[in-house]
């Protein structure tokens, strides 16, 4: 991109009407006696970010579903003895796929609330460990994605100058490149033998693709930073370099790496499924909401519910993902614009 | 057909403009009146908050609703209640009648468009120029208020062009279709000390030529008292004081502008410390009963906290809002008229 | 402006070459090959398979001849699955598929996207602005996978109004689900973006000039603001197409499009190394050129951007 809208244009005083001003004004001349009570940044944003319902719903949902996910299997295995791989019986007569709440002789149970899969698997207990590893994976690359992008940004960033220029020139490049298409052939060249292997593999992969931005919006926020008092005064005491990059100017960034991580957890996730969609993903006896979808996909017509219930419950992750991320944004800095 | 005689052009009576905010009802205009004669320069001043711009945009209405609502009063422009008015009239009136400039032109300028479109856009609405015409007018006005080579920039953008040049061309931009008012909102505080006075200087010229009446909005005392006749001095969203500009300097009747007066910093005086009314502008969302300036008064007394002061007559033209009105006029080297308070 | 545009060609044309040459690397290195699946074959029938396909040569030859083929004739060779046919043949045949798919798709994104997101703007907190923005956000929410067999399960076995899959020519209702599904996510973003566009520069001080100057809104609207609310649209398009071609590779697979994406699954599956060469290839001369283009279209919608 040849223009860079940056993050932090601030609006002073000019472009601010008075009147919103005097109403966002928490100065207020302190009476004799009255103590002012001091509002860091992260209780104010803690403030906005509860006002704001669909963030708090976006993030109870979340909560829940990572909850459900984490414990769901050992209680269903408790309860009704169901494991994701439990396989009922060994007569191939009887196994066949049944939809939602129904037993195998056609009447109401509460066994399988999602339904059996064509192996007679239960659905709910699948569909809560596919969202182990599809919450798993999801996060840890985006941490993945974090350290090299917050790394690289704030390296170019802190420099600036020519090695600057050629940091986010490469960027510029890899940003208009097919990363995807690249990460599907080394996907599908170096198949893990291992699920695990497979893994190790797809957060590379998945990281390698998201740090871009975000190395962008660091860079962004340490170029205006890099020329405040507080760096200057770190300087003048001779602490270096790298000190200054990872122990000054980081920690205030992590306003809109936090939003941005929130935002990219979803984006990761859809990526990982849409991998393990296409069978590069996920492989084996692990599952994840894609590779769910993807085997359901088969049976839409006669079982559509071994679609239907993986996608539905991603798609209710990625929407309350996705609004506390907007809520997460708003709150901590009501002027960032990225979308 | 307007009346040519010196009646007043605008009447504005009453105004309560209210915003609804998170923090509470923010009365940013309550209850502010004035006139303005046919080809007088009126100047409004007043801090941060104060009112002023609020004020101004509520005569055109321009106020954004929600969150703010023109709650009651009246602005009578050439015989009528411009609050009164349906939409369309109202529009016809905007741009036509009353012109307004702002504050920062790089931002109130389109940065898309050649500023000769923005230009011809006036005339071609109001007037109902051709293409061809409203090219020509625009070069004309381009050239009426300094652009050098006003027919070859006029295809410029409007960020090719200085900060002093860009608020020229604002100034081009309203006075196209001759208004009889136009409202100036700061027109010079965004820009360099120099360029302040060409511009203001090119107001007082533009005004000479067209007898247009003026409003001019501003926190800086020694811009009003070059340009104005008469001097309105805002607070909390109230009228302080107002009274011809030449009888404000010489004999203030109000704390406020007593404060204000002194701090406009004095080349000739002796060293000093520089003087800054103590304590900030008031929360206008929560406003304490009694008098709005009372917390930062030098002469405040007891009374002052207690009861909203009155509005006092000191002279022909000249009121204050104080309970010591009378006094610190006196004080200041006047004298004033028999106790009529309004 | 032409040094620009030259300047970028002179980046471009190493990157493609990077690409390739990436992509020959990762096929060469992994492990296994094309022709044999999971049994062992005799070594003799090995050999001369090997031999016929030139895989017995050294590797910098191999990368030789696969580099000059390409470099001097734009000849990305013979697909190894594929008997016989040449992989530009394949190329040129699938890429109307996918490109008829995802223009329309776009195109539909936009037009939808823009007006939702407009008058969202304009109505701001109307119930029309929360239900529009929550259905985007939907938008964002549900993948295409989901939402395309969900689409074939109502539309074609359920209601029997469309069918629910292959290609069925241009124009032909074939293409209305797939372009429904591809285009879904790109409507919601679109229309949330050109929200947020468009509040920015309704709460802009030219807008408020303008208003002075006595327009009416739709004037506002339409001769000032909308010009500069669309600029993010405008700069997302770049990004757009590179997520655009992820998505068509989905939708081809699950409606069985002849199209360059399911060609590409299916070279990576079988390692069909000129095929995946040949398509990689081209999607990033596409991606670039097509992200040039954007470029010199926003220096022409914006004055500011000066490019030296």
């Amino acid at each position: 991109m040849v223009t860079q809208k940056s993050t932090d244009e601030q609006q002073d005083l000019i472009h601010t009407p008075p009147e919103v001003a005097i109403a966002e004004a928490d100065v207020r001349p302190a009476e004799a006696g009255e103590f002012v009570r001091g509002t860091s940044l992260w209780r104010d944003a803690w403030r906005r970010l509860l006002k704001n319902k669909l963030a708090v719903f976006g993030l109870v949902v979340v909560v829940l579903i990572t909850l459900a996910s984490i414990a769901g299997p050992t209680l269903i295995k408790r309860t009704f003895g169901f494991t994701p791989d439990y396989i009922p019986t060994n007569d191939v007569k009887l196994i066949r796929s049944f939809p939602p709440f129904t037993g195998p002789d056609g009447e109401f149970s509460w066994a399988h609330p999602m339904g059996t899969d064509n192996a007679g698997r239960d659905q709910f207990a699948r569909v809560l460990q596919g969202g182990q590893i599809s919450l798993f994976v999801g996060i840890i690359s985006t941490l993945v994605s974090l350290l090299i992008g917050v790394s690289y940004g704030a390296i170019a960033g802190y420099f600036g100058g020519r090695i600057d220029n050629v940091m986010m020139r490469l960027v510029d490049v890899l940003y208009s490149l097919p990363y995807i298409i690249v990460v599907i052939v080394l996907l599908s060249m170096f198949r893990s033998q291992t699920a695990r292997g497979q893994l190790i593999l797809l957060f590379i992969a998945l990281g390698s693709v998201s740090w871009l931005t975000m190395a962008r919006i660091v860079r962004g926020q340490v170029l205006s930073l890099k020329n405040q008092e507080f760096v200057l005064a770190a300087r003048a005491t001779g602490v270096s370099g790298a000190r200054i990059i990872f122990r000054h100017l980081v920690p205030n960034t992590l306003g809109p790496v936090i939003v941005y991580a929130t935002l990219t957890i979803p984006q990761i996730m859809l990526t990982e499924a849409f991998l393990s969609f296409l069978g590069f993903g996920v492989q084996a006896p692990l599952a994840s909401w894609g590779s769910l979808a993807a085997d359901g996909v088969q049976n839409i017509a006669i079982f559509p519910w071994q679609l239907i219930f993986p996608g539905v419950t991603m798609a209710l992750t990625l929407f309350s993902l996705n609004f506390l991320g907007d809520g997460l944004r708003d709150a901590l800095d009501p002027q960032m614009r990225t979308v | 057909m307007a009346d040519r005689s010196n009646h007043n052009l605008l009447e504005v009576k009453n105004l309560r403009t209210y915003f609804d905010t998170e923090d509470g009802i923010v009365k940013a205009v309550d209850d502010v009146s004035f006139q303005l004669k046919r080809g007088e320069t009126l100047g409004i001043v007043g801090e941060s908050g104060s009112g002023k711009s609020v004020t101004n945009l509520s005569i055109i209405r321009l106020i954004p609703d929600p969150p703010g609502k023109i709650v009651s009063g009246e602005v009578i422009f050439n015989g009528s209640d411009l609050l009164s008015l349906p939409n369309e009239a109202i529009r016809k009136i905007r741009g036509r009648r009353i012109a307004m400039i702002f504050q920062d032109p790089m931002t109130s300028l389109n940065p898309f468009m050649k500023i000769s479109r923005q230009l011809m856009e006036m005339t071609q609405l109001h007037l109902g120029h051709t293409t061809r015409q409203a090219y020509d007018h625009a070069i004309k006005m381009l050239e009426t208020v300094g652009i050098p080579d006003a027919r070859a920039r006029a295809d410029n953008y409007p960020h090719e062009f200085s900060g002093g040049m860009r608020q020229r061309v604002m100034i081009a931009m309203a006075l196209s279709c001759e208004p009889e008012l136009l409202i100036a909102d700061e027109p010079t505080t965004a820009l360099d000390v120099t360029i302040q006075a060409q511009i203001l200087e090119l107001i007082k010229t533009l005004k000479r030529e067209t007898g247009t009446s003026v409003i001019l909005i501003t926190h800086d005392l020694g811009v009003v008292a070059g340009m104005t006749d008469h001097v309105i001095v805002m607070y909390a969203g109230k009228i302080f004081e107002q009274a011809r500009t030449t009888e404000l300097f010489s004999l203030p009747g109000n704390p406020y502008t007593k404060g204000l007066l002194r701090s406009v910093p004095d080349p000739t005086a002796e060293q000093g410390k520089l003087y800054q009314i103590p304590g900030l502008p008031p929360d206008v969302a929560h406003l304490k009963p009694g008098c709005p300036f009372a917390p930062r008064c030098d002469r405040v007394e007891e009374i002052c906290h207690r009861e909203f002061p009155p509005f006092v007559q000191l002279n022909a033209d000249h009121y204050s809002l104080c309970h010591f009105a009378r006094e610190v006029y006196a004080a200041s080297g006047g004298t004033p008229v028999a106790v009529e308070t309004v | 402006m032409l040094r620009f545009i030259v300047r970028r060609l002179f980046v471009t044309i190493p990157t493609i070459l990077i690409v390739i040459t990436l992509t020959w690397g990762l096929i060469k290195l992994a492990p296994g090959n094309f022709y044999s699946g999971e049994k062992r074959l005799p070594a003799a029938i090995e050999k001369s398979i090997r031999e016929k396909y030139g895989l017995d040569k050294p590797w910098y030859q191999q990368y030789g001849k696969t580099m000059w083929s390409i470099l001097r004739h734009f000849d990305f060779g013979t697909s190894l699955r594929f008997e016989g046919q040449s992989v530009n043949t394949i190329i040129w045949r699938s890429l109307p598929v996918s490109a008829a798919v995802g223009i329309l798709a776009y195109l539909l994104a936009l037009i939808v996207g823009i007006t939702v997101g407009s008058i969202a703007a304009l109505k701001q907190n109307s119930r029309w602005d929360y239900s529009s923005m929550a259905l985007a956000m939907l938008g964002i929410s549900v993948p295409n996978f989901v939402l395309g067999p969900i689409l074939v399960l109502v539309f074609s076995l359920g209601l029997y109004w469309l069918p629910p899959s292959r290609w069925g020519g241009f124009p032909s209702r074939n293409l209305i689900l797939p372009v429904l599904t591809l285009s879904a996510i790109y409507m919601a973003y679109i229309a949330r973006l050109t929200r947020a566009g468009m509040l920015e520069v309704l709460r802009s001080d030219y807008i408020r000039t303008a208003r002075a100057k006595g327009l009416s809104e739709t004037g506002v609207v339409v001769r000032h603001a909308l010009r500069g609310g669309l600029m993010p649209v405008i700069s997302y398009t770049g990004p757009a197409l590179a997520f655009l071609l992820t998505g068509t590779i989905v939708v081809e697979r699950i409606f069985a499009l002849p199209g360059l994406g399911n060609y590409f699954i299916q070279a990576s599956l079988n390692r069909d190394e000129p095929l995946i060469i040949g398509i990689v290839a081209f999607i990033a001369i596409t991606l670039l050129l097509m992200n040039l283009l954007v470029d010199i279209a926003y220096a022409f919608l914006d004055p500011r951007v000066r490019y030296h």
